[in-house]
């Protein structure tokens, strides 16, 4: 019987806040089990840390309050994420959702649950460039660079030298293929010619043969899309030995400090570029993470942080918490004109918004949505002056 | 003419020197192979890993020496090592003799068994490397790196083409250069030598003739605890060293070794260097070289390349099952397989 009163009082102040403030639920549906369930859980915890923020506020719609709600995407079973997603759609009744991570599942998502069901996705992850063309309504976001946006930044890095032609080699697998094509097409795009594309297979011994073609090739610079603990460093090694190429660029895989410690003073004048941000927001939000109790500089927590704030900052722009009337506010808030706005001040501009005025999200990651919806990213150019790695900016 | 001489230092650059520094890293390593198929009479699938093993003493080896500030520069200290990975191969080489090879010889057993067996000593050198110094690649080349630099011969002749020439090339030839002859010395000269050759090529009247097949089995084991320590360090030397990729090597080896004639030392040379040429040769891209030679109007838009270099193993096989089926004795007249 106490149970019961217990039961029915419980009820009758969910509904009663039902009435007066209204609910508003976040889906967070993320790999919780599967290959990357090491890193979702700082994920989860980084659009957790947004969600609490805006609903301590009560500042959202009137004071609304916000809650999570969790599911897995499983990283890699489509059937399972789609059913989830269901779930979270038609039982939770969530009004938008971060998510998913990995770019296979993100696709299924999309297309047999979101669009069907006219929910907002903003996954905080998912790179691959295939999303970036893929059907979306206008539903599907990411606070995550296209893997082929490397490409683009690599090939203005070389044109903005005065590089009138390079070689691209790569590890043979999907990161370098997918990266080499990109840097062809983007450097193709603003005028400069690419001599040859070849792949070179990691853990080899010797490399004089892959160099030998690339050189017979020719080009002013090598573009060595591999990693510097495995092949990369090879190649590196044999063009500089035969003297076939003695200025290269190193994108992302080659970046660290082992570079140097191989080849100092011999690779004088190449450059390289890798994601990197001299924005102050995830200082701040390392700052939010140590209060709450969870780790910002871990993989994609600041875009994840991110990814639920923009869903929710979109919701009071539009007044609204239906995904048809609050998804093209999302690429509104998201960039300029309008007041910066950084992690921990979600509810200075959840008051902008209502008082009618524009703001221009930074976030933690420094998000800027260019194209279809997704982040532009930010990377840091470098070149090797001396024999050590320098920053000449941020692109 | 400055066309000319520019396609000329291209293609010693990139074909002739590298070709004849591995070629000679595969000979010593196909004499090791045919040697042990001459007077033991198996293929030795061990080989590519008993020279991982010799230079996995000779890296560690050359470290303790270098913490010791002992060095010979501006040659590579692990030339100062090679003595120590010698003597160390060998006992494991007449270790494994020893505890299996042995056993079969007394049983008289057939070929393939032996063949077997040194698959299983394989996989067990081979694990014993893994764990003794691991998987990864180590670094243990010191001293001075090149004999000529690209850019400094560029300079020196006003060419656009650059050579390089890598001390560990330069030592790889003469060091082969010295092994090769002083083995032949031995084998055509010496008692012992000429007893060996007897034991290969009649066993039964060798025996007749007072050899005592123990102590032939015995200086074959040196020979190749020699040949194999030597290849192994002088390829680590001038590419990299890797456990995995001595493995690889097998196939090059056997190659080169069946090309000769297996079981024909001289034979095992030749082979070598048409393996190594062939490799080189065959994924090579030819556009360089072609544009300086030919005219204008034919200079090719294509690389010429006839092979992806990612195929470099398929020529080596490519050679060995042409050979098997056509000349099966090899090109100098050795055993068929």
């Amino acid at each position: 019987m106490k149970k019961f009163l217990l039961a029915t009082a419980a009820m009758a102040i969910v509904s009663a806040s039902a009435v007066y403030a209204k609910e508003v639920k976040i889906g967070i549906e993320l790999g919780f089990t599967g290959p990357i369930e090491s890193l979702t859980p700082g994920m989860a915890a980084g659009a957790e840390a947004a969600i609490k923020e805006v609903s301590a506020s009560g500042a959202l719609l009137d004071g609304a309050k916000v809650t999570a709600v969790r599911a897995d995407s499983t990283c890699i079973d489509s059937g399972a994420a789609k059913a989830a997603a269901e779930r979270l759609i038609t039982s939770d009744k969530v009004d938008g959702i971060v998510g998913a991570d990995c770019s296979g599942v993100t696709g299924a998502i999309l297309q047999s649950v979101a669009r069907p069901n006219g929910m907002v996705m903003i996954s905080p992850s998912a790179t691959s460039p295939a999303l970036s063309t893929a059907e979306d309504d206008g539903l599907f976001f990411r606070t995550a660079p296209s893997d082929a946006r490397q490409g683009q930044i690599v090939a203005d890095i070389l044109k903005d030298k005065g590089v009138k032609s390079i070689a691209i080699t790569y590890t043979n697998n999907d990161y370098g293929k997918g990266l080499a094509d990109a840097i062809k097409s983007s450097f193709e795009a603003v005028g400069g010619k690419v001599t040859i594309v070849a792949a070179h297979e990691d853990g080899k011994a010797d490399y004089s043969a892959e160099v030998g073609a690339l050189a017979s090739a020719g080009g002013d610079v090598l573009v060595v899309a591999g990693y510097v603990d495995q092949g990369g460093s090879g190649i590196v090694r044999a063009a500089l030995d035969t003297g076939a190429f003695d200025t290269f660029h190193f994108p992302d895989g080659m970046i660290s400090d082992k570079l140097t410690e191989n080849f100092g003073k011999d690779i004088d004048g190449s450059t390289g570029d890798n994601p990197g941000t001299d924005s102050p927001g995830a200082a701040i939000l390392k700052k939010i993470g140590e209060k709450e109790g969870f780790d910002s500089t871990s993989p994609f927590v600041p875009e994840s942080y991110d990814a639920a704030a923009l869903l929710m900052l979109a919701m009071q722009a539009a007044n609204s918490t239906n995904p048809a009337d609050y998804k093209s506010k999302i690429m509104e808030v998201a960039n300029a004109p309008g007041i910066k706005i950084f992690p921990g001040e979600l509810a200075k501009a959840l008051k902008l918004l209502k008082e009618g005025k524009d703001i221009d999200y930074v976030g933690a990651s420094a998000v800027e949505l260019i194209g279809p919806g997704e982040s532009k990213g930010n990377y840091r150019e470098i070149v090797i002056k001396d024999g050590k790695i320098t920053t000449v900016r941020y692109r | 003419m400055v066309d000319f001489l520019n396609a000329l230092v291209a293609l010693t650059n990139y074909i002739l020197v590298p070709a004849v520094a591995y070629g000679s890293q595969l000979a010593l390593g196909a004499l090791g192979i045919t040697l042990i198929y001459g007077i033991l009479r198996f293929s030795n699938f061990a080989h590519g890993d008993t020279m991982a093993f010799g230079t996995m003493v000779v890296i560690l080896t050359t470290w303790w020496f270098q913490d010791m500030g002992i060095s010979i520069a501006p040659l590579p200290t692990a030339l100062l090592a090679l003595p120590i990975g010698i003597i160390v191969t060998l006992a494991l080489l007449l270790g494994t003799d020893r505890v299996v090879y042995r056993f079969y010889r007394k049983a008289k057993a057939a070929p393939i068994i032996f063949v077997m067996a040194s698959l299983g000593v394989m996989f067990i050198t081979n694990g014993i490397v893994r764990f003794i110094i691991g998987p990864n690649e180590q670094r243990f080349a010191d001293g001075a790196r090149f004999i000529i630099k690209a850019r400094e011969f560029k300079h020196m002749t006003g060419l656009s083409e650059g050579l390089a020439i890598k001390v560990s090339q330069g030592i790889t030839v003469v060091t082969a250069v010295i092994v090769v002859v002083a083995l032949f010395w031995f084998l055509n000269r010496t008692r012992t030598g000429k007893s060996m050759r007897a034991f290969s090529d009649n066993e039964d009247l060798a025996l007749l003739s007072g050899i005592n097949p123990e102590r032939v089995v015995t200086v074959t084991w040196v020979l190749v605890a020699i040949l194999a320590t030597i290849a192994g360090t002088l390829y680590g030397l001038d590419k990299s060293y890797k456990p995995f990729t001595y493995f690889q090597l097998l196939l090059p080896m056997f190659a080169a070794a069946i090309v000769g004639g297996l079981g024909n030392p001289l034979g095992a040379i030749a082979g070598g260097f048409v393996i190594s040429f062939s490799e080189v040769g065959v994924t090579y891209a030819w556009k360089k070289v072609l544009v300086y030679l030919l005219p204008e109007q034919w200079a090719p838009d294509s690389l010429v390349q006839l092979m992806s270099t990612d195929y470099k193993f398929a020529v080596s096989f490519s050679i060995l099952v042409l050979v098997l089926l056509f000349r099966p004795t090899g090109i100098f007249k050795g055993q068929s397989v």
